[in-house]
């Protein structure tokens, strides 16, 4: 309701009763959509864990794995490939270009990593796999890329991985790609941007 | 009817301070409404001028005026200062004038807040700006500043963009709740909700949009500046994050926000079209439920500008169906339009030119958006002049004619002063046959296969650049035009008559006097 | 032929200006449209986008012959007064049935077009292409090899008056070289921020994001010279990161794999040898204005707070390992990319050296190729 007194310039005619709870309520939405963006971080995790939407490969455990499961009558081509980020002086390649493998059995495959420096370095393998919906079924039980991995001055090693494919992959995936990339986490972060 | 005041004085104990402070310290609807629009002309003449130095170098091939590096802070300060600095707060400005008079209130309920929401943004578009005389220069990674580009990989100065938007969010969740609490709680007896103009329904579902996706670009930059400088890794692929995950953040709020810009558009073209077709809006609740149907719509459909991140199948065909499934309210809207002009008696001011302008080109706007919105075809669109040339027809012909469409409206209710018409009719015209040489071009350079956002370009696109930069050319000076049309206006013309248009309908016409007072509705008008 | 199709569709126009751009598209179609391209989906999303587009067009007919209609009939001036009505529930619920319907009539075919488009198994031939700022790295998973492809010289040095170039602007040092009738997979990511690699003809436009893989993958049916750019922005140049796809028949391309492979063999070759001062400086030059003077600018001062300077900087001037190190292996988190993998033992030796003798710089040492080759 307007009030009836005549209002001063320099304030507005009626500010007074708004009522409280509306007003509550207006503030709080602003405030927890800025925390709803942040939420948005784990539920984009939870998303790409339902679509595969970003490739990322699940990990379980070889006890988990029943071995009556595997189906021999299809055979899926896994192909591997690697790269390593910039200010990693590592070389990194997979040891076979490519494998043939049935699903729901475990395998195993491997990847070289040499550092070419003279002190001890750091990297840590982020995987993704395509297409990406193939990553809801091909799961880990032992990996490179679930730890930070630390390389001696020009030291060489090979890296296990052991994989499963699920035997409910969809019928028309024949062919996945694996790829790692090995970034470096040596340098402190803050300062990486700095030139 | 007119149970407001009916004084036409502004000089009394009741009108503004004088001198500049009336300005820093006022409160009053009308004198922040006009704070916001001249602020935002400011905007569209600075960030015009950027877009003037972008047709410049693309004028022809070849780099001869910039270099590459400045170029990219070209575009990416032309799409930020278009957008949050002269689109919004142009709406925010026409919100702060009309929501009052047309509910029949006597302020916005928040006035102190409404002067803060105004008084932040000069702060933070002074804080963008400033970077470009810093070391590294503006931001260049385009207006969408994807990660990594705009974490890792951008200078120093980009924490004073981060800063900058962080304010006009602030400033525009303020202004958002100041226009929800005023059509809550502001409303003349009699004003229901359904009985409530377009524009301010439009509004009232936009303030709704603002206020749930400005926090969460928000959000955005804050991870930003945490990936910077605090070591997280939302977005660093090596500390476990995701650069596509900023883009999914980004469009969340980035989709809402395309609508943030057009659906006040829609009310002001609601109320134009009635007027000058005599004769009342075809479907007006249809109206509401479309308007309301497209902010619903809008949060399902952000995926649509990242078809080409690497979706999967099932994803990508979700957001093509959700994306045109928009042209339907959108559609019902153009029809309303249409129908409304249909068996009317139609006349041609200035403000129906300009309304019909924005129902023609708008639609262009959204066919292009229909084809774009089919995903298999985007991977041939995305990320090229066609996306260009359909999102300018949205928001140069689209909400830009409303907003100038709404000044030639209004501004005799403001000023009391008519405009000149024919001078009226030559911004309308000249700035219409630029503004299609200026981007219909750039349809055919896009599908002939010129991305966006680069500085020179290969010859064959050359005819079509240059055409489009003429027409650039011409557009921007049809707006230095426009200047001197809003000055002569406000210095005087010739006297408006209270309705100022035969046509004209809602209380800001039929229930106060032009100029509008200082003061208005204090006490409620009665509502038929 | 497109010329009769489009002909043969052509019912009336929109309006008067989209009359005048279709009598131009008579003249000079392939400026105005999307490409046909030469791959089966190719010629699928041509024909989904005219299928769109002229929906658009009839609709577009009847909404603007309608606003038109009542625009020169239902005016003041004419004398025309004003109906009252204001709502039609069944036109109203019509309006809103008809498009639903030709919107279900697009989404058909689209949803199988998408498919076809994603369905990148059993490929013959994969190559993994890796966006770097602002150059494109290949690496044919087949073939062991592997090389970089960077905008053409003569594109890069007529930037200031390229009238008559051909090719300008889309044109590369090093083109990848395909077999026609195979179907080719290409694997995409990134060694520092989001790129996208685009050729319009063979449909093919996918991001390359840095730690994830995307795929997509082309059948090209006719021998050609395909030409594309970077369509995602990636910085200061990325107007300056074309793509030439060289489609071949099958024998050229076996023949090309061949002479590929002897020549990376050479190049590995040409390291052991030992070089002077003077050549590997002259060599540097050349090597510096092709990979570096983007960033660092060929006078070596870089752009201050965007990319660093090489003059007189604690890099270029201190240890020459630590100078090696961050060409070979890049720096984390910076435009500053791994050269290891895009220049030769003796590129990075002379660039190394050029460096260091240069913009003022006077540190006086060389780097030999043998010194890298021992360091890779």
């Amino acid at each position: 309701m307007p009030s009836p007194e005549k209002p001063d310039s320099s304030k507005p005619a009626k500010t007074a009763n708004l009522p409280r709870k509306q007003m509550l309520k207006l503030v709080a939405i602003p405030v927890l959509m800025f925390g709803f963006g942040f939420a948005l971080v784990p539920l984009y995790d939870v998303f790409c864990a339902v679509t595969g939407l970003n490739g990322k490969t699940g990990r379980v455990e070889a006890a988990a794995v029943d071995p009556r499961q595997v189906d021999t009558s299809r055979t899926i081509t896994v192909r591997f490939m690697s790269n390593s980020g910039t200010g990693l002086p590592w070389n990194f390649k997979p040891m076979q270009s490519e494998m043939e493998v049935h699903p729901g059995q475990i395998y195993q495959a491997s990847y070289q990593v040499s550092s070419r420096s003279d002190h001890e370095t750091h990297g840590q393998a982020i995987p993704s796999l395509s297409p990406g919906i193939a990553s809801l079924y091909f799961n880990k039980t032992e990996c490179f890329c679930f730890n930070q991995q630390t390389l001696k001055a020009n030291e060489t090693r090979d890296m296990p991985l052991r994989f499963v494919i699920e035997h409910d992959l969809p019928k028309e995936i024949v062919e996945v790609t694996l790829s790692y990339t090995f970034f470096n986490i040596d340098q402190d972060k803050a300062d990486s941007n700095k030139s | 009817m007119s149970t407001a005041t009916t004084t036409h004085d502004t000089h009394d104990d009741h009108g503004p301070a004088s001198g500049l402070m009336r300005w820093v310290t006022t409160t009053n609807h009308k004198d922040i409404g006009t704070l916001y629009l001249w602020f935002s002309f400011i905007m569209l003449l600075i960030g015009g001028s950027f877009a003037m130095v972008i047709r410049a170098e693309l004028f022809q091939p070849g780099l001869q005026l910039v270099d590459p590096q400045f170029f990219n802070q070209m575009t990416t300060m032309h799409g930020l200062i278009m957008v949050f600095g002269a689109i919004m707060p142009a709406f925010v400005g026409l919100a702060n004038w009309l929501i009052p008079m047309m509910i029949g209130a006597p302020d916005m309920a928040l006035p102190r807040m409404n002067n803060w929401s105004f008084w932040i943004l000069p702060f933070a578009f002074t804080m963008l700006l400033s970077s470009f005389f810093l070391e590294g220069g503006a931001p260049a990674f385009g207006w969408t500043f994807y990660a990594p580009l705009s974490t890792t990989f951008a200078p120093d100065s980009t924490d004073f963009f981060i800063f900058g938007v962080h304010m006009m969010g602030i400033s525009s969740v303020m202004g958002a709740i100041n226009v929800i609490a005023t059509i809550f709680n502001m409303r003349a007896p009699g004003m229901t909700l359904m009985k409530m103009p377009l524009f301010v329904w439009t509004w009232l579902i936009t303030a709704y949009l603002l206020i749930a996706v400005m926090p969460v670009l928000a959000g955005a930059v804050t991870m930003m500046l945490t990936d910077r400088h605090f070591g997280t890794s939302f977005f660093d692929a090596a500390g476990g994050g995701d650069p596509v995950m900023f883009q999914h953040i980004f469009w969340f709020f980035g989709h809402p926000e395309v609508y943030i810009m057009i659906l006040p558009a829609f009310g002001i073209i609601s109320a134009i079209i009635p007027t000058f077709a005599r004769k009342p809006l075809f479907g007006y609740s249809s109206m509401v439920y479309a308007t309301a149907s497209i902010a619903i719509l809008s949060f399902m459909v952000w995926a649509h500008h990242m078809f080409t991140t690497g979706m999967p199948v099932a994803g990508e065909l979700y957001f093509m169906y959700a994306t045109i499934m928009i042209a339907i309210p959108t559609g019902v809207k153009i029809f309303n339009w249409v129908s409304t002009m249909w068996r009317g008696s139609m006349t041609f001011e200035t403000p129906m030119l300009w309304a019909l302008g924005f129902v023609v080109m708008f639609t262009i706007g959204g066919f292009s958006g229909l084809m774009l919105g089919i995903a298999p075809v985007d991977t041939q669109y995305h990320d090229t002049y066609f996306v260009v040339a359909h999102f300018h027809y949205v928001l140069v012909t689209g909400a830009l004619y409303s907003i100038i469409a709404a000044f030639y409206y209004w501004v005799p209710k403001w000023t009391g002063h008519m405009y000149d018409e024919k001078l009226g009719k030559i911004h309308f015209w000249w700035s219409t046959i630029a503004v299609n040489v200026l981007f219909f071009p750039q349809h055919f350079i896009g599908l002939a296969g010129m991305p966006r956002r680069i500085p020179d370009y290969s010859l064959q696109f050359a005819d079509w650049n240059m055409i489009s930069s003429i027409g650039g050319f011409a557009f921007g000076l049809g707006q230095v035009f426009f200047l001197y049309i809003v000055i002569k206006t406000i210095k005087g013309g010739k006297k408006a008559s209270d309705q100022v248009w035969e046509g004209a309908t809602g209380l800001e016409f039929e229930a106060l006097p032009s100029p509008a007072p200082y003061h208005s509705f204090n006490e409620a008008p009665a509502v038929k | 032929m497109i010329f009769k199709r489009l002909a043969g569709r052509v019912v009336a126009p929109v309006s008067a200006m989209l009359t005048m751009f279709f009598s131009a598209s008579a003249a000079a179609e392939y400026e105005l449209n999307m490409t046909q391209g030469v791959t089966p989906i190719s010629r699928e999303l041509y024909d989904l986008h005219m299928t769109v587009f002229w929906i658009c067009v009839v609709i577009g007919i009847l909404v603007f012959g309608a606003m038109a209609w009542s625009i020169l009939n239902h005016r003041k001036s004419k004398g025309a007064v004003a109906a009252d009505f204001h709502e039609s529930t069944t036109v109203e619920i019509l309006w809103t049935l008809i498009p639903l319907a030709v919107l279900i009539a697009v989404a058909v075919p689209a949803t199988g077009t998408l498919l076809d488009l994603e369905d990148t198994s059993k490929a013959d031939v994969n190559i993994q292409v890796n966006g770097i700022q602002w150059k494109w790295k290949y690496k044919y998973l087949d073939e062991d090899i592997e090389f970089v492809s960077a905008l053409s010289e003569t594109s890069r040095n007529a930037v200031k008056d390229p009238t008559g170039v051909e090719n300008y602007l889309l044109d590369v040092d090093n083109p990848i070289v395909v077999p026609i009738n195979k179907k080719i997979r290409f694997l995409f990511t990134s060694d520092d921020v989001i790129h996208a690699w685009w050729v319009p003809e063979l449909a093919v436009k996918q991001d390359a994001v840095p730690g994830f893989i995307n795929d997509s993958w082309a059948l090209i049916e006719k021998p050609g010279v395909y030409r594309g750019q970077c369509a995602e922005l990636c910085g200061k140049d990325h107007g300056f990161m074309p793509i030439v796809v060289n489609a071949v028949s099958e024998d050229d391309y076996q023949k090309w794999v061949l002479a590929k492979k002897d020549e990376a063999a050479a190049v590995a070759a040409s390291s052991s040898q030992e070089w002077t001062q003077t050549d590997l400086m002259a060599k540097g030059q050349e090597v510096y204005n092709k990979a570096c003077a983007a960033c660092h600018q060929p006078t070596g001062t870089g752009i201050p707070g965007v990319f660093p300077g090489l003059a007189g900087s604690p890099i270029a001037t201190g240890d020459v390992k630590d100078h090696i190190n961050i060409v070979m292996n890049g720096k984390t988190g910076t435009s500053m990319s791994a050269f290891k993998g895009q220049l030769s033992d003796v590129d990075i030796a002379a660039v190394i050296t050029f460096e260091r003798n240069s913009f003022g710089n006077t540190v006086g040492d060389m780097v030999q190729p043998s010194t890298i080759k021992n360091l890779r």
